[in-house]
């Protein structure tokens, strides 16, 4: 398995590690439940390498297994024996949580394509870590501002008992200006939801919030919809990614959900790589992909300025970002977060296809709130 | 907490728990009359799901999808049992959870080879589909009842056959004691592989049922595999009976713990406090029930003396 994705991975750039200038350790999920994310962000990075037509850069590619122990197994391996200059790949908050500051501390850069922990937008920021994603409230707290700007006044809530499950509520809850009707926390890795969703059917909220990721998610759209329980939901991206909307169904058709990304929106790198990924890997990108893909591209744009044997001037132009992401306007904050515009989108059914669709904007040049802890 | 809401969570727990006793079920037998620990009955209940989902796909009928998934895993049952299980009887059975845990690895690594990362799509059927009103005023959605009545009968079925039938009566004469009816004159090793299908069947069955209001994923069995140990452990090795009544029991702890003790807890604490505690109380709840179990009865509520 190994051997096969280092050879995918030398085959798409075309080089060899003699030739290779910069060298990047991608850590990230590609087997096991959580693997379609991972799967997402390497192939929508390694488009952008193959794009940039650039031989200098090497990519090793090795999976985690969502498992942290494992991850730190390979960070090592590749700081250590393989000597990379830069890491990135890390989907899971706890992953990267485990990895990310024993990896900057040793003075090597770790690009985020997906994992945005508070704890490393805060107290923990580090100048070699960038995060081109998001930080996890983000999503969240758009969710809950665009709750409040459509009207709705009592909301019930759920989300499973872990790290990001607990930010996510408390995301949403800080910029919903409504009444929460019931705080509801699910086991990680529930499928089955008859009994939240009794409780809701029973509640007096006007509004479900919900943030299951992955197959929870599939499973709860899929419970919702035949209760007949008809209470509007909201959700964040990332229980209607690309990569799951066609297990939900119909059961997912007009929901919102607030995203940082859509295929739709109207940019020209936007539509240029939506169509070059559809191209070569005969599927539609997802969020996942889209970040991967930005991901190489801001790599890339500080390789144009600087060297990367030159921290501070590498360091500099990643801060710069100057690269057009497919999200439209991106720019890091004094924590190397990302400041941007939070989407609402629908899920519709296109072409026999589902997928999502922008509605409107939730969040304008939205910022995370631990910037004003990070000191660096 | 109403009347209404109350008796829809029971029915939720039932669901829950016949659905378990599918998985529990084929696991108890294979245990009980084999004596082999077989890790790898997740990764049948994950074939049941992906063969449905695919044959839902191609042709469009619920019910050749449930006809896929027992054929295909009755199928990869006997296929693993005649490669594999069989070499282990004998075996440890630190071997045996050693070899059945390489089979989960290649069952998922081969399923994702197949269909991809990405879940697969399966709906319940259109005549299935969206709630009813029971007596009450209750509206419960029509497929969990079909699934409550769909337990309900493999239990009726399997307790036919086991003490009804000729092959009932095998299956428990070589729990008690193998030696003996191989000198009977029975052919064990055909009993064996017949009793693996019929497991395997039957989680494939549970896979396919659950999976059209789930999602179809890699995966997906181990969660309900741990849930299966817990129930056959609770309910005593062996026992069909144990296996439903375990079953019963822990679906309707596991549901009725994770709405009521939230609720109880908000008494004494914060709201948000309470929904945190309450939920990591409630997933312990069924662990807890099978301690207290063990130590009243420590080979679980119907299970005999433990051969040696």
């Amino acid at each position: 398995m190994k051997h096969l994705l280092l050879a995918t991975a030398a085959c798409a750039i075309g080089a060899t590690a003699a030739m290779a200038d910069v060298k990047v350790g991608m850590i990230t999920t590609l087997s096991g439940g959580g693997a379609g994310l991972g799967i997402d962000v390497r192939d929508g990075f390694m488009l952008a390498i193959e794009q940039s037509g650039r031989d200098d850069i090497e990519v090793v590619i090795e999976d985690d297994q969502r498992k942290p122990d494992i991850a730190v197994q390979l960070a090592d391996r590749m700081i250590q024996s393989e000597e990379v200059d830069v890491l990135t790949g890390i989907i899971w908050s706890n992953l990267a949580m485990a990895v990310v500051p024993s990896a900057t501390a040793q003075g090597k850069f770790y690009l985020s394509p997906n994992a945005g922990p508070s704890q490393l937008a805060g107290r923990g920021c580090h100048p070699n870590y960038f995060n081109v994603a998001w930080q996890n409230d983000n999503l969240h707290e758009a969710a809950g501002a665009y709750a409040s700007e459509v009207g709705y006044s009592n909301s019930f809530i759920l989300a499973p008992n872990y790290p990001a499950g607990q930010d996510a509520l408390t995301g949403y809850k800080r910029l919903f200006e409504g009444d929460i009707a019931q705080e509801t926390f699910t086991q990680l890795g529930q499928t089955d939801y008859a009994a939240e969703i009794a409780a809701i059917r029973a509640s007096d909220a006007d509004s479900v919030y919900f943030f299951l990721p992955g197959g929870m998610g599939i499973s709860f759209l899929k419970q919702y919809a035949d209760s007949g329980v008809d209470k509007p939901v909201i959700g964040p991206a990332f229980s209607f990614d690309q990569g799951i909307l066609q297990a939900v169904g119909d059961a997912a058709l007009g929901v919102t959900n607030t995203s940082q990304w859509s295929k739709d929106l109207d940019n020209a790198a936007n539509q240029a790589f939506v169509e070059s990924f559809v191209a070569e890997y005969d599927r539609l990108p997802s969020l996942y992909a889209s970040q991967g893909f930005d991901t190489a591209n801001l790599l890339i744009s500080a390789m144009e300025k600087a060297d990367v044997s030159d921290q501070d001037a590498f360091r500099a132009a990643l801060e710069e970002a100057d690269f057009d992401s497919v999200r439209g306007d991106f720019r890091f904050g004094s924590n190397h977060h990302p400041i941007q515009t939070i989407y609402a989108r629908e899920v519709i059914e296109e072409d026999g296809v589902y997928t999502n669709r922008i509605i409107g904007t939730a969040l304008e040049d939205h910022a995370d709130v631990y910037a004003a802890e990070c000191n660096m | 907490m109403s009347a209404i809401l109350l008796i829809e969570q029971v029915l939720n727990g039932l669901q829950f728990g016949v659905m378990l006793f599918l998985m529990a079920a084929g696991l108890t037998l294979i245990f009980g009359v084999m004596g082999l620990i077989n890790l790898a009955h997740g990764s049948l209940y994950m074939v049941g799901a992906f063969a449905a989902a695919a044959a839902a796909a191609a042709t469009g009928s619920f019910a050749l999808a449930l006809v896929a998934a027992l054929s295909a895993a009755a199928l990869a049952g006997v296929l693993i049992e005649v490669a594999v299980i069989r070499r282990l009887y004998d075996a440890p059975h630190l071997d045996q959870v050693l070899a059945t845990f390489a089979l989960i690895l290649v069952f998922s690594e081969g399923t994702r080879w197949v269909f991809g990362s990405f879940p697969l799509y399966l709906d319940i059927p259109d005549a299935l589909s969206g709630p009813v009103t029971l007596p009450g005023g209750i509206q419960y959605p029509l497929y969990r009842l079909a699934l409550i009545g769909v337990g309900l009968v493999v239990a009726a079925g399997l307790w036919w056959l086991t003490q009804r039938t000729r092959l009932g009566m095998q299956i428990r004469a070589g729990k008690d004691d193998r030696e003996m009816i191989a000198a009977l004159g029975v052919d064990i090793s055909k009993l064996y592989t017949l009793v693996f299908a019929l497991g395997a069947a039957l989680a494939g069955l549970a896979g396919a049922l659950v999976g059209a209001i789930q999602s179809v994923q890699v995966g997906m069995g181990e969660p309900v595999l741990i849930l299966a140990f817990v129930t056959i452990v609770i309910g005593g090795i062996g026992s069909i009976k144990g296996a439903f009544i375990g079953a019963l029991l822990v679906g309707l702890t596991d549901t009725l713990g994770g709405i009521f003790l939230p609720l109880i807890l908000t008494v004494a604490m914060a709201p948000e406090a309470a929904a945190q505690t309450g939920a990591a109380l409630a997933s312990m709840l069924i662990y807890i029930l099978m301690g207290a179990v063990l130590v009243w009865k420590p080979t679980g509520l119907f299970g005999g003396a433990r051969p040696a």
